[in-house]
């Protein structure tokens, strides 16, 4: 038998899907589809555990069958994508597209690469105690120069818009690039004939086609938002910021003073303001103009966090709002009139009860264990408030209204002395040098949440100020910052302790 | 009844001769087992063979017709048992499973059947779990074949080898009068592919007439003296009659080559990725021409010597490709041409790895290395791989790990998560795991069990920490398991022993992990099968006194029951039957239920949680007590705020757990539940007006007040 010295051999089509998203159907389609085309045509996949949730390859591959009969042989058809021999490769979100290119099946000058930009977050990035999402920008730029063409658009945006599913949006974008010798209309006829939900997958795969041609890579970070007063009280600060404030700062500073605004009044939004001044005035001494104001710009942002605090009376201002009723509505795409019921699930343990109490009760309270024992058996349990129910919604306007009380709370005096405190450390080390004043003023960040996320963050930042204070003045900022990323690496604290530790070392 | 339904593909088995057959590789199984004429079929679901046993449950009309009976059995050591019945009558009989695991729990069974030989053909399927997305132990299946001689056979992967293969299996059984195993790898089994089909033949004898006509054979019984005679029979009767049958109906194959000088010898499963690997290298061509000969060994074992013999005579090299350790084959290969004198240098795991699955690109580097020593003037073409190694490294920073998970809405995350809050409160446990789709709890986010010693074995594997302790060992057991053994290997073992260890045994009402089929414990009617057997009653029924039945979702009773069982206030084994049903195959059942509600106009509430992303701050903690795949991420909406906010995706099939979390927890009041009601009654849209016109109102006053202000 003699050998064919020009390579002649079958289109091959690697398939990256995540479990449960239908790769299976796309599969199908393209074997059809191929078939109904005049090919042979072989697929297989390897599910194992991966079938659940994880990500599934499957491989296709297709030779023209008269060529086969013209030949009087048919091809060997193989199981394994190959690397340099892959003719289309597609890809059912952005990191299954890297992971694709990993695989080494993305070769330039052979591979179409059609991707869908969507990112389905893999659960390292999902449980991150704080930013864990891997940046997939990178992913389509070497894409783009992996591939001989690239296609990437949101996939999953038009299979929701259409009701559709994905795999219809990627034939569709399958069909426009002509990477494989098959008509549109043969596409569309193993949709039909696969029988299921077609209208929707028809439209669905129409509207992958029309931007089939296209590529939107995965968005670049939202620009700042800009900031809207509302009101008259609202514009005044807004104008009060433009000719005070620095340029790199206003913008947050005005989303500062319109939150503390919201949060209590306009008082309020002054304190603020007057803080962020003073913090400015020593910024610009320390020479801040040249570092663009970033540690006032991060100043703005803490302490507009830190002073419009989570409390129960904010928590039921927020959930009795109208806004928040539409958008859940909008969210479950409720018809007009349609009965809809929300109901919120409350935990509020003896700390947050005392948080709104008057501060001399509160101390008295949480200073006395058979109290505390008390009020602790009272709110052992959860408790479900339904808001769209009369009752409900009362007690949570009730419990909002008492925003009038707020500054005679026990958490409104210990949430300023926190802040005080914080701020002091800021100018303490804004004494010293710059990029630790920076690394302070972020550190309050991880002093957020509720219950015992926030004691948590609470007692890892109070001893990351401490045992930096420790150090050699230069080494702090480093070691701040260090220690801010080692505080969101675990929540038992393992990396955050050996941290300390290695830094009790040092010093 | 299974996540996937065969109901219309089984209607491909009723293809008359002549017709063209298309489908999955295990659906062409089932077809050429029915052409074979089998009397019985049996075996125990597992990937990759699952869709055969789903199959088969799928085509009870059409066996029924053809007078074939099948069983989903307890085991593989019940289903290889089954083959019992082609020890004395010419019954044809399939049994099929996951391998090795599922070839280890038949092996008593298997090597009995070996020993006394058959009558009956019987063909043993095994799914050769291993390589990429095998998800067992890395072994080979060969070694069985060699302890208890049955033979193996290998097919090239495509349908009609495969087909042709399981008729062979039947003729060779019989020949030999010894089982045979049918490996079918993992890719093989899920190939999709077509056949010339061939009508259904009904077995030569029923079931039902050999049980009214017993026959018995003492010397088909394993005991002395026959036993030491089974051996004799093996190696003087069964080996030299398989050989014969083998080589005269050419089982093995040959692809003759123009060289001469140097050959391939491969296993009939590896062709044709061995191929397409040889086309790269310009050694051959897509439709199988070839420069070098390849035999195919079709029938991995026995060898045939005189067949390896004639085609290593004259070359100089030859390659093996045998993928998996031990290299059984090349060490068999080595000793024959030894035998024969013929000096033949024989490559194999020298140029290929020893361990680890064949895939194109190791092949490429074996076949290269294999060139290099047999043909110096030799010239491989350029690897695009290293085209591509640039790519690769640029993009492997910015590939995050997807680890598989439980599904959306799984019953078994709240079990996990209870378990994670009592290890927080408690400490840590030594968690005994087992297999099954709660296995993923070893994975983020939970990161619970310590072990896995194999199915069922979840209680066994904590049988040594059977001592005084504050702090009992816990085990996972599934409810696959616990019926496939884990009942007498764990809880009566327990029992007997007197451990205080917890079991916990996780009831979804299937099978769920090797694609949801039915169990004794199911709670579904089904037609076949006798079901509704509960959990806690059988292990009340070995002598378990503490023993509870718990919803899964309800995190608080799971919580406060878990604590119990871990006190240490009563002596004995506790088992725990953590009971809701499997979400993937319940949203099967009743998503078309509620469509078509809805349509129809009945009242129906659709429930779905959510996150509100103004009070959510983005520490996540709800996703590590969750990993539930709709309970994601999305950049913050709140400018002033960096990490991302939790968020309910629309997938959410309002399970429930998100909410009991949030509570048992005491994590943050950002949780909620929608409730939307499809065609509300009168009275609900009375009430709705009601409220949202009173609610509505005092809400666009709050909205006047604050607007005012700001």
């Amino acid at each position: 038998m003699t050998v064919e010295r020009t390579r002649e051999r079958p289109l091959t089509i690697a398939i990256l899907a995540l479990g449960g998203q239908g790769g299976g159907v796309l599969t199908g389609w393209l074997v059809e589809a191929a078939k109904s085309s005049g090919y042979l045509a072989q697929s297989t996949f390897v599910a194992g555990v991966a079938q659940r949730t994880g990500a599934t390859i499957y491989c296709v591959e297709m030779f023209p069958r008269d060529r086969a009969a013209a030949l009087g042989k048919e091809p060997v058809f193989t199981a394994y994508p190959v690397p340099g021999d892959v003719d289309l490769v597609i890809a059912g979100e952005m990191a299954e597209t890297g992971r694709a290119i990993q695989k080494g099946f993305v070769t330039p000058n052979v591979t179409t690469l059609v991707a869908s930009s969507h990112r389905v977050y893999s659960i390292d990035e999902k449980s991150a105690l704080g930013d864990g999402i891997v940046d997939q920008r990178p992913v389509a730029e070497i894409a783009s120069r992996a591939a001989k063409k690239f296609v990437c658009f949101d996939m999953q945006e038009i299979a929701d818009e259409t009701g559709s599913v994905i795999s219809s949006v990627l034939l569709g974008a399958i069909a426009a690039t002509g990477a494989l010798p098959i008509e549109r209309a043969a596409f569309e006829d193993a949709i039909r004939q696969a029988g299921r939900a077609v209208a929707a997958n028809l439209e669905g795969f129409a509207r992958g086609f029309e931007k089939g041609a296209g590529r939107a890579a995965p968005r670049a970070a939202a620009p700042l938002e800009k900031a809207m007063p509302a009101g008259p009280a609202g514009r005044a600060l807004a104008e009060q910021i433009a000719e005070t404030l620095p340029a790199p700062v206003a913008e947050l500073a005005l989303h500062g003073a319109l939150r503390a605004l919201d949060f209590q009044d306009i008082a309020y939004a002054h304190m603020y303001l007057d803080r962020i001044a003073e913090i400015v005035k020593r910024d610009r001494a320390a020479g801040g103009d040249e570092q663009q104001y970033a540690l006032s710009a991060e100043c703005a942002r803490q302490l507009a966090l830190q002073m419009c605090y989570e409390d129960t009376i904010r928590v039921a201002e927020l959930k009795t709002r109208a806004e928040r009723h539409s958008r859940i509505r909008g969210q479950l795409a409720a018809t007009h009139d349609q009965p809809m019921y929300v109901s919120e699930y409350f935990h509020p343990r003896v700390e947050e009860v005392c948080d709104t109490l008057p501060a001399a009760l509160a101390a008295r309270v949480l200073g006395s264990p058979g109290m505390r024992r008390l009020f602790g058996k009272l709110f052992s349990k959860g408790r479900i408030i339904r808001t769209t129910k009369l009752s409900g919604f009362l007690m949570l306007r009730t419990l909002a209204s008492m925003r009038r009380w707020r500054r005679g709370t026990y958490r409104f005096a210990l949430q300023q002395q926190r802040i005080g405190d914080w701020l002091s450390c800021v100018h303490e080390a804004l004494d010293q040098d710059y990029d630790y004043a920076l690394s302070v003023a972020r550190s309050i960040e991880i002093v957020k949440g509720y219950g015992d996320t926030y004691e948590r963050g609470l007692t890892r930042y109070l001893r990351s100020i401490d045992a930096v204070r420790q150090l050699p003045p230069g080494q702090r900022a480093a070691a701040m910052q260090k220690l801010h990323n080692a505080a969101l690496a675990d929540e038992q604290g393992r990396a955050f302790e050996q941290t300390l530790d290695s830094l009790g070392a040092a010093a | 009844m299974a996540e996937r339904s065969f109901k219309k593909e089984v209607e491909k088995l009723r293809i008359p001769a002549g017709g063209e057959f298309s489908g999955e590789g295990i659906l062409a199984v089932t077809k050429a087992l029915l052409q074979s004429g089998v009397a019985y079929v049996g075996g125990y679901q597992g990937a990759p063979i699952s869709h055969l046993m789903d199959v088969l449950a799928d085509a009870q009309d059409i066996l029924g017709e053809l007078g074939v009976h099948f069983e989903s059995s307890a085991n593989e050591a019940t289903a290889a048992a089954m083959a019992a019945a082609s020890v004395n009558y010419p019954l044809r009989g399939a049994v099929t499973f996951k391998s090795t695991v599922g070839t280890n729990v038949a092996s008593d069974a298997l090597a009995n059947l070996a020993s006394g030989g058959v009558t009956g053909g019987v063909v043993v399927i095994v799914g050769e779990d291993y390589g990429e997305g095998s998800s067992i132990m890395q072994e080979r299946s060969h070694a069985f074949a060699m302890k208890s001689q049955m033979w193996l056979l290998d097919p090239r992967p495509n349908l009609p080898s495969i087909v042709s293969a399981v008729e062979q299996a039947f003729e060779l059984s019989e020949a030999s009068n010894t089982p045979v195993f049918l490996e079918l790898r993992l890719r093989a089994c899920h190939v999709y592919g077509s056949f010339t089909a061939k009508d259904n033949a009904r077995p030569k004898m029923s079931l039902r007439e050999a049980m009214e006509n017993p026959r018995r054979n003492l010397e088909r019984i394993v005991l002395p003296p026959a036993s030491f005679q089974h051996e004799r029979e093996k190696v003087e009767e069964r080996w030299p009659a398989a050989i014969d049958y083998i080589r005269r109906n050419k089982l093995n194959e040959l692809f003759d080559g123009e060289r001469e000088d140097i050959g391939i010898i491969v296993q009939g499963g590896l062709y044709n990725a061995l191929l397409r690997t040889m086309e790269r290298l310009g050694l051959a061509d897509a439709f199988g021409g070839t420069q070098l000969p390849i035999y195919v060994l079709n029938v991995a074992y026995p060898l045939v010597d005189d067949e390896i013999n004639d085609f290593c005579r004259g070359k100089s090299s030859v390659l093996l490709v045998e993928e998996g350790q031990p290299n059984y084959i090349e060490q068999a290969i080595h000793a024959i041409l030894r035998k024969a004198n013929i000096g033949t240098r024989l490559h194999g795991k020298d140029v290929l790895p020893m361990a680890g699955e064949y895939t194109s690109q190791v092949l490429r580097r074996g076949l290269v290395g294999f060139m290099r020593e047999a043909d110096p003037s030799y010239r491989a073409p350029e690897d695009p791989m290293q085209t591509v190694a640039t790519f690769i490294d640029e993009v492997t920073p910015h590939v995050p790990n997807r680890p598989p998970g439980m599904c959306t809405g799984c019953p078994e995350r709240p079990v996990f998560a209870s378990l994670k809050m009592l290890q927080e409160e408690l400490g840590e446990f030594h968690v005994s795991a087992d297999i099954g789709c709660h296995l993923f709890s070893i994975l983020p986010p939970f990161n619970i069990g310590n072990t896995t010693m194999g199915y069922g074995l979840g209680a066994a594997g904590a049988a040594a920490f059977n001592t005084d302790s504050d702090k009992p060992a816990i085990a996972i057991m599934g409810d696959g398991g616990f019926w496939h053994n884990g009942l007498t290997s764990g809880i009566g073992n327990a029992v007997f022993n007197k451990s205080d260890a917890l079991t916990i045994v996780v009831d979804n009402n299937y099978a769920a992990a090797t694609g949801g089929q039915d169990l004794l414990s199911s709670r579904g009617e089904t037609k076949n099968r006798s079901t509704q057997h509960p959990i806690e009653k059988a292990v009340r029924g070995v002598g378990v006194e503490w023993a509870k039945t718990v919803r899964t979702y309800d995190i608080g009773e799971m919580r406060k029951a878990l604590k119990e069982a871990v006190s240490g206030t009563s002596k004995g084994p506790k088992v725990l039957v953590a009971q809701s049903e499997c979400m993937l195959n319940k949203q099967r059942r009743e998503k078309p239920l509620f469509a078509k509600a809805v349509t129809s106009g009945a009242r129906v509430t659709q429930e779905r949680f959510g996150v509100d992303e103004e009070t959510c701050t983005g520490d996540h903690a709800c996703i590590r007590l969750s990993g539930c795949p709709s309970l994601t991420i999305k950049p913050n909406p709140d400018p002033l705020k960096r990490q991302p906010v939790s968020y309910v995706d629309n997938s959410c099939v309002g399970c429930g757990n998100c909410g009991e979390v949030a509570h048992e927890a005491v994590l943050c009041p950002s949780f909620y539940k929608a409730e939307l009601v499809f065609n509300p009654t009168a009275l609900d849209r009375m009430l709705w007006r009601l409220r949202s016109s009173i609610i509505g109102f005092l809400q666009r006053r709050a909205d006047r007040r604050r607007l005012r202000a700001a």
